[in-house]
């Protein structure tokens, strides 16, 4: 990233709670898992991916955890086209040109 | 003490919940309270301190309200075409997706970041997954303030649902500072933490500034149609999750002189699926606006992020209906193909309902969809349901009975599969005064005082002798 020297911009996570430390009163599939948090920010010099670092968050806040992705990418999109909603749309467009003649 | 010297533990941090909450709140929740049961709920919304002009005024230095209401002529038509002679009411929606930051979320944005500075906090803090969060970065990127939102976006594999991973990109891009969270009500819990760590005004949905700044969708609701049709909207169906958004547009209705206005709330039906489940977080379609919070916010509205919730909708609605997801997903092609109008998931929920509710009225009535939203990549129908493949949902064509939430998408195979099913209110009050009783240990309503009845009595919609007959019913 040339645009600033020396850092990356990481996405760091760490556990907040171990499953035997979390809340009463969850599902049976969550209590048996880690309460995880994500944040990102830019670390120094040259991180790897599962290397202890502390990054500065868009507020310059200081936060600990293990690197999960360098320069990490937004991965959602728009998805595969769907055939379902392809023919709703059209047999609705030729209701409304039906409606429509016979006025 | 240095915050950072204090014990951050789970139970620590709990048991300092009330402090936290109220140093971030910046109010005083106490003054309102008498007694054990009775809130002063206009003097806490009086307590803001702004006329809704001023509101106004502030939103429009935001660059929100004012939004464009568009009348839905093929919509109408087509609802027409299915509805009884002489029915098909004029459809109508706020497009509230021209807000700064996409959604109505920035009227209460807006009053929330705007205090925030007022009253000198150095940053805000929010807990949402929903478009809260990229209204709150977006008020806060404009007004020079320093904003965290705090999210439940990922299950225990790192998979993040596409709609919450859109809304987490939306307020890194306005400058804020995310931390997204994997599922639970622990949630609440990082919140506090944040909180007390940074020091930073408690922005919550929950809060009479983010109420108040509803009241102007409302008032505008209202003031447009007239302006349109010379004649208040007969109907407005509002997309029901935590009840900010019901409460706010019901008040503004009011004030706008629209007190025959019917209050329809609308949710997805997702029931079947536990909110906190890790496993069934990835396998819903919507990530708000549906029944998992729509009827809890009902029954119970004070679990929140602050000591009283301001949104109380029970108060408001006249009507509640759900959808299903099918149906949601069918109406927003259909806006699309049929209206020119890409809009996101949130306000087609309503859309949903209102499309078969118009079918029902009179067609000379004008029935108001309240809010539209921003769509794009993650939140797009498209994503949504190639999401839902790969999550193992069967998607088909069928009607509305085909649906099974966490199993089976059914798309309309016919405009007239989008039906709505009515929630019955008269249960919801049954089991919102059922838990305040068991909160304050009554077995005999008898117990209670005049006042107090009279309190239950608003918080229900119900007359006092409504109210006494249903909580002897109850406990007969």
């Amino acid at each position: 990233m040339t645009s600033c020297p020396g850092r990356r911009w990481v996405e760091i996570g760490f556990t907040i709670l171990e499953p035997a430390d979390r809340t009463a009163h969850l599902p049976e599939d969550t209590k048996r898992v880690p309460y995880y948090v994500r944040v990102k920010g830019c670390a120094q010099g040259e991180p790897a991916v599962g290397e202890t670092v502390t990054i500065q968050t868009l507020l310059g806040r200081s936060v600990e955890g293990k690197v999960l992705r360098i320069d990490p990418e937004y991965g959602h999109g728009f998805g595969r086209p769907i055939q379902e909603l392809i023919d709703a749309g059209s047999e609705a467009r030729a209701l409304l040109r039906g409606l429509e003649s016979e006025q | 003490m240095s915050p950072l010297a204090l014990d951050r533990t789970y139970e620590a941090v709990m048991s300092r919940q009330a402090e936290i909450l109220q140093r971030a709140a910046g109010i005083d929740y106490e003054q309102f309270r008498h007694g054990r049961l009775v809130f002063d709920y206009e003097g806490l919304m009086a307590s803001t301190g702004y006329t809704l002009d001023q509101i106004a005024g502030i939103q429009t230095q935001c660059k929100v309200g004012c939004t464009p209401m568009l009348e839905l002529k093929n919509l109408t038509r087509l609802a027409r075409h299915l509805a009884p002679p002489g029915h098909g009411a004029r459809i109508f929606i706020k497009d509230e997706a021209a807000n700064a930051s996409g959604s109505f979320k920035a009227r209460r944005a807006s009053l929330s970041v705007w205090e925030s500075r007022r009253r000198g906090y150095s940053g805000v803090i929010a807990a949402t997954s929903g478009n809260y969060g990229a209204a709150v970065a977006a008020m806060s990127a404009m007004q020079g303030q320093r904003c965290l939102v705090l999210q439940e976006v990922y299950d225990s594999q790192g998979l993040g649902q596409p709609e919450i991973v859109e809304k987490g990109r939306a307020c890194e891009a306005y400058g804020a500072e995310v931390w997204q969270t994997t599922v639970g009500p622990e949630l609440f819990y990082v919140h506090l933490l944040l909180m007390e760590e940074t020091g930073y005004f408690n922005a919550s949905l929950y809060t009479p500034f983010s109420v108040a700044g509803i009241q102007t969708l409302g008032h505008e609701v209202g003031t447009d149609i007239k302006e349109l049709t010379g004649k208040p909207p007969a109907a407005v169906v509002v997309t029901h999750a935590g009840g900010g958004n019901v409460t706010g547009t019901a008040r503004g209705l009011r004030a706008a002189g629209c007190e025959s206005t019917t209050i329809i709330g609308a949710s997805v039906d997702l029931r079947g699926l536990n909110m906190a489940s890790d496993l069934d977080f990835n396998r819903k379609s919507f990530t708000t606006g549906h029944t998992g919070f729509g009827v809890p916010f009902l029954t119970n509205p004070d679990r929140t992020d602050v000591p009283y919730n301001a949104a109380r909708a029970l108060r408001y609605l006249d009507r509640y209906v759900s959808v299903n997801q099918g149906g949601v997903f069918y109406i927003t092609q259909l806006l699309a193909e049929l209206e020119g109008l890409e809009r996101g998931p949130a306000g087609n929920t309503s859309l949903a309902a209102a499309f078969k509710l118009a079918q029902e009225m009179p067609a000379d009535d004008v029935l108001v969809v309240q809010e539209t939203e921003y769509t794009g990549a993650g939140k797009h129908p498209t994503a949504q349901l190639t999401f839902a493949r790969d999550n193992g949902i069967e998607v088909v064509r069928g009607p509305a009975s085909m649906n099974l939430p966490g199993k089976t998408i059914a798309i309309p195979e016919h405009p007239s599969d989008v039906v709505y099913q009515e929630v019955d209110l008269e249960r919801i009050r049954k089991s919102y005064l059922r838990g305040q009783l068991l909160r304050l240990g009554i077995a005999d309503p008898r117990e209670l005082t005049q006042d107090e009845v009279q309190y239950l009595a608003a918080e229900t919609r119900l007359t006092t002798e409504q109210c006494l007959q249903m909580l002897a019913t109850h406990t007969s």
